[in-house]
Formats: C-alpha cells, structure tokens, sequence
C-alpha cells in the first residue's frame, strides 16, 4: 500500500495531529499531466513510478555571492540547503534527482564551495543519476561537478526546464513561488508549488532563495486565464489552497 | 568675553551620584537658592547688553535660566529639567550668547515681537536662516545644539535670529540636517558657524569625515534639546558613541540637556558625562526649574453607560465635541492612528457647528502635516484629533484645553501631552482624560493621582545596542583609522556603553569587518582592514559611501503609498485578483505599514486620511483605494499603540484595585462592576495573580490578570499556550489585552486543576522563559521583525543605495530566511545577541514578563467559576477583535482551506 497516498487528516483539532496525522500529511499528491507526484513538505517533488527526485533553484553560494559586493550575509545558507536536500533524499532514496536551475547562484559560485560542501554533495550524488539542469543564473555549468548537465529533460509526459513556458506536462522553477493566506486578520505567507494539473512550478528550494507571489502577473503567464492551485509548505503539511483565495 | 562680573566661587555645588533610589517618584525641588537669589539681585551675571534686551521687552530672566549660566561660567555641565514653557531654550543658548557677545553696540532696536516665540512671516517657515553670513571668526565652531526633530532644529534657528539680531551679536548660526543641500553642508566642514543645530543623524555624519578633529577641536559646548526623549531609543545610543567622539576631539567641551521631568534625572545626568572607567558614576550637575503650576486634571465623568470593552469612546463622542466648542484650541490625543481617523470621522458627522478640526498622524502625507500645523499656529483651527505625532517638537498656538482619549498608558507621557495646553509657565494646564473603558477608568484614575504627586514613570537608561555600535565602528573606521584599544576606552565613556565588555566590542569589530562568524570565509571581502600599526580603517570608498547612505536608528515599518483611485468593482463583477485592471495614478493619501495591508483582502474597507476606503489592490509599493461609501468601515484590529501601559502605573492600578477604600473616588458604574467581582470571585491583592476559570459555549476558558501591559501579556500567552498543549488542556487560542489574558481551549481546566492535573504554579512558573522561549523565539514574527531592524542598523544590509546598485533592489533577500540559517548555524552571533537585547524590552517585553512570574510566584489564586466573571469580560469582549501573533500556521491554512470546501458544497 501506498502510505503516501491518503488524503491529509483535515480537522485541526490538535488531538488528531499526533505523529501519526503528521507523517501520513508531511507530502500531498500533486498531480501533472496523469502523473502522480508528491508534493514534500521541503519543497522537492517526488515521482515515485520513476523514484524520481526534483528540487529546484537551490541558489548555492547566494551568501558568499553577497559577501563578495559588501554585504555580508551569514556563509551558511550552502551547508543548510545541502543538509535539507540531504534530508530529503534520505526520506525517499531516489534513483534519480533532478536539480531543476538556478542550482548556483552565480557562474563563479562552484568555485567557492568549501570542500565540505563539495564533498556532501558527491556523497548526494553516489548510487543515483543526477542531473544539472541549467538556469539563468548558472548557464554553463562545468563537467566536474558530478552528474549531467542538460538544459531540460522529458521523461514520459513530464518535461523537465528552469523557465517555465506554460506548456503541458511542464514541471519547471526559476519564479520562486509563494503565496499569502490570510484569515481572521491574520495573514501568512510560505513558499508554495503552483500547479493546475497539467504543468507546476516548484517553490525555490535555497536557504536564501526568497520568494514571488503568485498573483505577480509572472505567473499568469504559465497559467494564462486558468485556475491554479497553491500548495503551501505549512509546519506540518503541505496545504493546497486555491491561488484566487491567496494574495 | 569675560564682561560679566564674576560670582563668589562659593557654596554647595550640587553634586549627583548614582542613583540609589529605586522608587520612580520625584518629587519637584526648586533651584538650589544660592541660584534664585543671583536672579533676585542686580549682580545677575548677565552683561549689559543682554539685561537691556530683557528689560526692553520687559522680561527678566528666569532662575534656572541664570543658574545655567552661572554653571557654564564654572565650566560644569549641567542638566536642566523644566516643564514645558520654563523657556528652556533659551536657558540653553544663553551661555552661547553670552560667551559670543562682543562689545559693540546695539543694533536692530524696536522690532517687535518675542522671544522664543518668534512669530516671522509664514512664507520665511521654510527658510534655512542663517545670521551674520559677512562675520568671519577665528573661533570655530562654538555650540553644537542637537534635537531629535529636524523641525525643532530649524525652528530654535528662527527664533535665535531675533535676539542675535536685536542685540547686534555677532553669531553665525546654521542648521545642518538632511534637507541641507550637498554645498551648504561643505561650506559648513570649512567655515564653520559659530552654532550648528543638527540632529544625531547628521552629528554622527559629521564625525566620519577626515576633518572631523578639524571641526570640532573648537567646540565648546553641546546643547541636547528633549533629552529624555532621545535616550529611550537607539537614536541615544547613537547620540551617546557621538558625544563619546565629542569628548575625546573637543576636551573642552561641556554640555548641557534640556529635559522634561523624568524618573530618574541621574542617569540623564550621567547620559551627559564621560564616564571614568572603572571609577564610580560622573554625572552632570542638575538643575531644576521650579514654579510651574500644578496643572488641571479631570476625568470625564460621562453621562453614558461606559463600555465593557473597546478603546474608542465613542460612547463620549457628543461630550467631547461640548468640549471643544466651550474651548478655543483643544488637542484631543488618541492612542493609535486608526483611532484618530476613527475619532475624526465620527466628530466630523456631528459637527453641526462647523468646527475647525483637523486630524495630525505620522503616516499622513508630510504636505498635509504642515498645512495643519501652519492652521494651527495661525490660530485658525478649534480641535485637532492627533497621536504621538504631537507629542514633542515645535510649540503652536495657544492650546487650551488637552483631552486624552483612551488609556493613558504612563504618567510621563500623560504629563507631556497635558503640557501641550498653555506654553506659559505660570498658567495651568488643562486636560480632561476620556476613559474608553471600565479597566481605562482605573488606569485614568492611578494616572490624574499619579499626577497630582509629581511621580514619574519614564524608562530607566538604556544598555547600548550591539547593533548601533557596530554602526558607529564602521563610522569611525570611515575617518581617521583607529586602534581597537583606544576605540574600545572611547566607547566606554558614553553612559549607555560603560559597561561594555572587551568580548562584545571584539566580536562588533570582527562583525563589521568580515561579518563576526565563525566560519571565517570572508577574509578576502572585509569592510575594514587593519594596516601594519594595527588602525583599523575602511578597505574601499564604497563602504564609506554606503555608511553614508544608512546612518541612522530609525528603522522604518517597510510603508506603501495609499492611492485613491476610482473602484472597480462597480465596472468588473469580481473584487480580488491584484493584477486586475486597476486606474493607475491617483492622488496620493498618505503611507500605511505594509504589515496592516497584508492583513486585509481586496473589498475591505478601512479609515484613511479621514475617509472611508476600500482595499482595491496592491502593486509594487502602492496600495490602490477607492472611495467607499460604507457608514461602518472595517476598521483595522486594535493594534495598541506602541507603549503598553507603564510598569509604575499598572502598579498603581493593582493597588487602586485592592483598596476598597479608595473606590469611592471612581464613577458608580466601575463601583459596581467591582463590587460584583467581589461577590461572585474575586479583586486581586496588589501581589496576587488572580486566574479564573469557567466553561463558556462549549469551551473552557482559563483568564488570568498580571497587569503588564499588551506586550508581556502576549507574550505570556503564547507560552502558557505552549504549556498548555503539553499539559493535555488542548488549547485553542488565546487574547491579550493590557490587564489579562484570555486562553481558551477544549481541555476542562477547571476539572484539570482540581484534580490536580494542571498545576497552576508550574505552569506559571519561570522556568517558561526558558526553553519555551527557545522554541517559540525560532518562529516568532515579532523576532524575526526585531533581528531585521538590527541587521540593517547594524549595516548587515543596507536600506538605500547608491544609484549605480539601485537594480540590487531586484535581488533582495528576506532577512527572515538569514535568521533561519544563522539562528541554526551560529546561534550566539552578535545579531542574535542584540535581537535578543531588544526582545527583552522591546515588543515582547521579555524583562516585564520575568518580573512579573518572579513577583507572583507562589502568589497565584485560583477561582473556578460557573461562567464569566466581571473583570474578564472585558478581555473576552477582545477574542476575535484583536490579532494575535499566533504560530499555528497549520490551523490558519486548514481553516482557509476548509472555508473552501464548505463554499464548495452548499
């Protein structure tokens, strides 16, 4: 049986929301184009018929990209981003992962990855194919890094690209995502996937990567006059609300 | 210079000390009379030249004004606290004057007109005077006057010109604040004039330049305007590293602060000083103004049914309005800026009269400010419904009446505002205090007794701020290079950093040149760099042009311009959507917070600038309004204000509430509502916690009165929240007001306290400020809020730019998510650490909170009750008026998510 596939326990009644509630409800399914992912509450995508693991604009190096204009943003947000996916890939064991642009924060930004980080991420990247997507911010991506470098992927009806264009079956990132809910005067804004059932954009994944709200006319781009969902990463689940009822 | 006779170098100098008294009171004291007597007698030790002038208007100067002069002939500095109307200006300036004068005759006689209240045509307002541009002095700068208002500074330069100009002196005074233009301000560093009048701001400014030993190696004075309000902030501590640079570049120096009456004028006394390092306390020496009269206090003692809840006293409208018509001028003070809009619409819809009023706020557009402070001055306006917008500066017109709408929150400020009414020192002031509430008719009543004993709630002295400091070393690295060593004895001498420990100073340094973490990465990307000597200095002009861009304390709320545009909602079927086809342009109404726009959703509609608006939509930083003819706005929650009700004062009221004796003073409705209380719970003793429980609808309620003001109480009730939730109560939600707070939840605490369950005692226990602190703090809104204020005073990351890095705008980044990361990986940095500084009496009043569970601990009473008590109905009138700062972010997007599910089936 498929633990993942029932639906999240909707009372919030606290009783309920015992360990249980919380593991069942840490991922959403979020369908595209007949494929059933999982939306996980850390912001990746998970397609379990592939076992297929996506995150997307990771933003390595955005802290020290900073420091090197003069503003001196903690150096952490690398070993915190790789920790979290780390997290993540340990949760489902992917045979493949998918690093959806904007994986670094600059074209320079590999250079200055400690080699602590360096080394995490080889020990990510053993046993499994993984795959550089390219983004805008990290165009032309070097061979060394481990895994492949392509500018998208397509596997079955899914195509996989940094830029979202709006077409069908189209998992992408690059706008990073977020959605502000707000109820009883008080309001709330958390990074979000924005999905209609045919295409998705996935919420920035970095430790530093901000956000765009999902009524930014960016986004009426890729769903055009079509309704969209927002799927919130909550503390303890992932929430989807309807985008016309965000602001 | 020296023309005027000295006096015998006698007698008891009032020397200070450490203060060692800890009850707030004060009680007034008049100048020491060695002092009085040098006014009463001829042998004034004013020159000539200056009795002539006060005698041509047929003044005389007044004692404190003389003692100060006596002060700087001795070559003391000096605090001199008077209330509103002593002339402490001029007190201020008169050694200036006097010093400066030089023997030449008298110019300019006959014009007329007073002084310090200039009255000068209304088209020389905006004019930067500058007197006596032809005079050339060797000298230097003199006198260096700093107010923390710009308009202040460019007021006091107009009203120094009169005298200055009848008496012929030959003083060049200027004023230097962000408005001067780039010229003037370079004119200035070379020819100095003999005063300067500025702001902290521009101050620290000036010390960052490579002249600034230039400048100021001539100064011989400082005069601080509204001292005690510029130490309650960081703008203090800034001022205080300023004068700490003052003191070492201009050894001569000496200061004098002017203050209204606070707590404890030692420490402002010491605030004045170098402080000795590891020596006891210096403190300047303190004048006080006497004679004031006692002012006239009331408390509206209203027809009406006073409300339950609530802080709008709308019940007191029409008797408010009397008021105002049986005045000439009346200022009528609210606590909030929705309340004055609020206050503003509902006089207006009575105003049967035609009444002058107006309405005075900070977020209304600059353009409008004036326009009713220029009506106001000319004496054209009958009320203006105004906040703390009024509360310091610039003295207009002749008020006669202050009312004070709402909670007066601390007797201090209470006392300020009454000291708006009547700038004349013997006349009293009148105020009327208008209770909005039963709770705020015992807090009016501490308050009007509080001040009939003089007593006085202002803070104590603040602990400097990391955050400002790291701004001040980065300053200091702009100018001439400096030694760790050397800066670290400097910064000590100001009183707010006396205490400063070498490990602190150390880690500011460090945070300012590569960021103070302990992965030491950013070797290569320093901000400053220390040469050979060991003088730490900046690496490259640019860091020099962006501490000149971001000086400053002042951390605006991020705002957004309000726009009045046509609705839409009349042409499209849909409200909602902020993309939509919206008139872009409009007039601009004034700026609102970000934060309150966030919390509303387009359709609602709220009270601006004194109009009734509808939220249409928000774009980039513009909030697009339309004119909605609503007669019940949805007006924003009651946000409190920013100052919870003072510790002294909610002392008092504790007090007031256990002397059955003293409630014969109280209007015969709160009587009964509290001898009710008494019947069916209980009044709470002045140390007792009181806690009630009782089931309601099918809830349980647990409400508890500490008396600490909204911030602790809030804070409170997120952590006994928590508590609850592990001690099985299954708490839903929780309301705080000033007095109590409310908790409800599913769990029966009642049933749970008797059986023993729920143990009132630990739950209240102190140890909640520890790891339920911890827990709550890596979640907290208002934490993160406080952590973004210091990063970007601290120069973490920079508020404006430069226009080459204008498009940097584009890629900016949350200082939430650098919380997140740095709290996880670094969690004692020095930003964490002045974050946490500024929580523990900032908006979650931490410190409050902990004196609070210390005073009751082991004090608690507990009543369970069938149903509501009266004292709590109050604070349950609150539940689902008032935002609260709630963490459950989960139960909020399911509630969103369920409303749709339900708009799906029906």
């Amino acid at each position: 049986m498929n633990p993942w596939g029932a639906t999240p326990a909707k009372s919030s009644s606290p009783a309920l929301t015992e360990q249980a509630a919380i593991s069942i409800t840490s991922t959403r399914t979020l369908d595209v184009a007949g494929a059933s992912f999982h939306a996980d509450l850390s912001g990746a995508l998970f397609w379990d018929e592939q076992r297929l693991l996506v995150v997307s604009d990771l933003h390595l190096e955005k802290g020290s990209s900073f420091a090197a204009r003069g503003v001196l943003l903690p150096p952490y947000d690398t070993v915190a981003t790789l920790s979290r996916l780390a997290a993540v890939i340990a949760r489902h064991d992917p045979r493949i992962v998918i690093a959806l642009g904007d994986s670094f924060h600059d074209r320079s930004a590999h250079e200055r990855l400690s080699i602590e980080d360096r080394d995490a991420m080889t020990s990510l990247q053993s046993g499994r194919d993984w795959i550089w997507i390219s983004g805008n911010h990290d165009p032309a991506l070097p061979r060394d890094l481990g895994g492949t470098v392509a500018d998208e992927v397509a596997i079955g009806p899914i195509i996989f690209r940094h830029e979202p264009t709006g077409a069908c079956g189209e998992i992408a990132g690059h706008l990073h995502p977020k959605a502000r809910v707000t109820a009883r005067g008080r309001s709330m804004e958390r990074r979000c996937f924005a999905s209609d059932g045919m295409r998705a954009v996935m919420p920035a994944f970095g430790a530093y990567a901000g956000g765009l709200s999902i009524r930014d006319a960016a986004f009426a781009k890729v769903f055009g006059e079509r309704h969209f969902t927002a799927h919130l990463l909550g503390d303890n689940r992932v929430h989807a609300i309807a985008a016309s009822r965000c602001c | 210079m020296l023309e005027f006779r000295p006096l015998p170098a006698s007698g008891a100098r009032r020397r200070t000390h450490p203060s060692t008294n800890p009850s707030p009171r004060l009680t007034s004291i008049a100048v020491p009379p060695r002092i009085l007597t040098a006014s009463a007698e001829p042998a004034a030790p004013l020159p000539d030249r200056f009795q002539t002038w006060f005698a041509a208007r047929g003044w005389s100067p007044r004692a404190h004004q003389l003692a100060l002069l006596e002060k700087a002939r001795e070559g003391r500095s000096a605090l001199l606290i008077a209330p509103t109307g002593a002339g402490k200006t001029l007190a201020g300036f008169l050694p200036t004057l006097v010093e400066l004068s030089s023997p030449s005759p008298l110019v300019g006689e006959g014009r007329g007109g007073g002084w310090p209240r200039a009255a000068l045509p209304a088209d020389d307002k905006h004019k930067i005077i500058s007197t006596g541009r032809a005079v050339q002095r060797s000298g230097g700068l003199h006198t260096l006057y700093i107010s923390p208002l710009k308009a202040l500074a460019v007021d006091i330069a107009r009203n120094l010109e009169r005298p200055i100009a009848e008496m012929g002196l030959p003083i060049k005074v200027e004023t230097r604040t962000g408005d001067t233009p780039v010229s003037r301000r370079q004119r200035q560093r070379r020819y100095p004039p003999d005063i300067l009048l500025t702001t902290p701001e521009q101050l620290a400014l000036l010390l960052s330049s490579d002249d600034a030993p230039f400048l100021f190696s001539s100064l011989k004075r400082v005069v601080l305007d509204e001292l005690h309000a510029l130490v309650t902030s960081k703008r203090g501590d800034l001022l205080s590293l300023g004068l700490a640079r003052l003191w070492r570049l201009a050894p001569e120096m000496r200061m004098i602060g002017l203050s209204a009456t606070v707590a404890e004028p030692d420490s402002l006394a010491r605030f004045l000083m170098p402080q000795p390092a590891g020596k006891a306390a210096s403190a300047a020496d303190i004048v006080m103004a006497g004679g004031a009269a006692a002012p006239i206090v009331e408390m509206l003692d209203t027809s009406e049914r006073l409300p339950w809840a609530g802080h709008t006293a709308r019940h007191a409208l029409a008797e408010v309005y009397e008021l105002i018509k049986a005045n000439k001028t009346t200022l009528v003070f609210v606590n909030t800026r929705s309340q004055a809009e609020m206050l503003f619409q509902d006089l207006w819809r009575m105003n049967d009269d035609g009444l002058a009023i107006a309405l005075h706020h900070g977020s209304l557009d600059v353009a409008q400010r004036r326009k009713v402070e220029d009506a106001m001055s000319a004496g054209k306006l009958r009320g203006v419904v105004c906040t703390s917008s009024l509360d310091l500066g610039v003295d207009w017109g002749d008020v006669d009446l202050v009312i004070n709408i709402g909670a007066p929150k601390g007797c201090s400020r209470l006392m300020q505002r009454i000291g708006r009414a009547n700038h004349r020192l013997d006349e009293a002031s009148r105020a009327v205090l208008v209770p909005a509430n039963r709770f705020e008719v015992l807090e009016c009543r501490s308050a009007i007794d509080a001040i009939a004993e003089n007593a006085q709630d202002t803070p104590p002295l603040r602990i400097g701020a990391l955050d400002v400091l790291a701004q001040h070393v980065l300053g200091c690295a702009c100018g001439e290079p400096f030694l760790s060593g050397e800066l670290y004895d400097e910064v000590r001498t100001a009183a707010p950093y006396a205490d400063l420990s070498r490990q602190d100073f150390d880690d500011v340094v460090d945070f300012v040149a590569t960021g103070g973490y302990a992965l030491k990465t950013y070797e290569r990307f320093a901000r400053i760099k220390q040469d050979k000597q060991g003088r730490w200095r900046v690496a490259n002009p640019k860091v020099r042009q962006s501490y000149r861009l971001n000086v400053g304390t002042i951390v605006e709320e991020p705002m957004l311009k309000v726009r009045l545009v046509r609705s839409r909602s009349t042409g499209q079927g849909k409200a909602g959507g902020s993309t939509g086809a919206i008139a872009r342009g409009g007039r601009v109404l004034g700026e609102i917070e970000e934060y309150f726009i966030e919390g509303l959703s387009p359709g609602d509609t709220f009270v601006f600038g004194g109009e009734v608006v509808r939220y249409e939509a928000l774009a980039e930083d513009q909030v697009y309004v339309s004119r909605a003819h609503d007669a019940d706005p949805k007006v924003p929650s009651y946000m409190g204000g920013k100052f919870p009700l003072s510790t002294y004062l909610a002392e008092r009221v504790r007090r007031l509430l256990d002397d059955k004796r003293a409630w014969g003073a109280l209007p015969e409705q709160v009587r009964d509502w509290l001898s009710l209380q008494k019947d069916v719970s209980r009044v709470p003793a002045v140390r007792e916690l009181l806690v009630e429980t009782f089931p309601r609808g099918n809830k349980h309620y647990l409400i508890c009165y500490p008396f600490e003001g909204r911030l602790a109480h809030q804070t409170l009730g997120m952590l006994l929240t928590r508590r609850l939730e592990r001690a099985r109560a299954r708490p839903l939600g929780f309301v705080a007001n000033e007095y109590a707070v409310a908790i409800w939840g599913l769990g029966d605490a009642s049933f749970m306290i008797r059986n023993g369950q729920l143990d009132l005692n630990a739950l209240f226990d102190p140890d909640m400020l520890g790891d339920d602190l911890e827990a709550w703090l890596a979640e907290s809104a208002l934490m993160k809020r406080m952590f973004r204020n210091c990063a970007l005073i601290s120069g973490l990351i920079e508020r404006r730019f430069t226009d080459e890095d204008k498009s940097r705008r584009q890629v900016l980044f949350s200082t939430d998510l650098v919380y997140d990361v740095l709290r996880k990986h670094q969690a004692d940095h020095m930003l964490l650490r002045a974050a946490r500084a500024d929580a523990a009496t900032g908006l979650l009043d931490l410190r409050r909170l902990g004196d609070m569970l210390a005073r009751i601990h082991g004090h608690i009473t507990h009543r369970e009750l069938d149903h509501v008590s009266p004292l709590a109905v109050p604070v349950m009138l609150e539940i689902g008026r008032e935002s609260v700062y709630g963490e459950a972010a989960d139960e909020l997007l399911a509630e969103a998510a369920d409303e749709l599910v339900k708009e799906a089936m029906s």
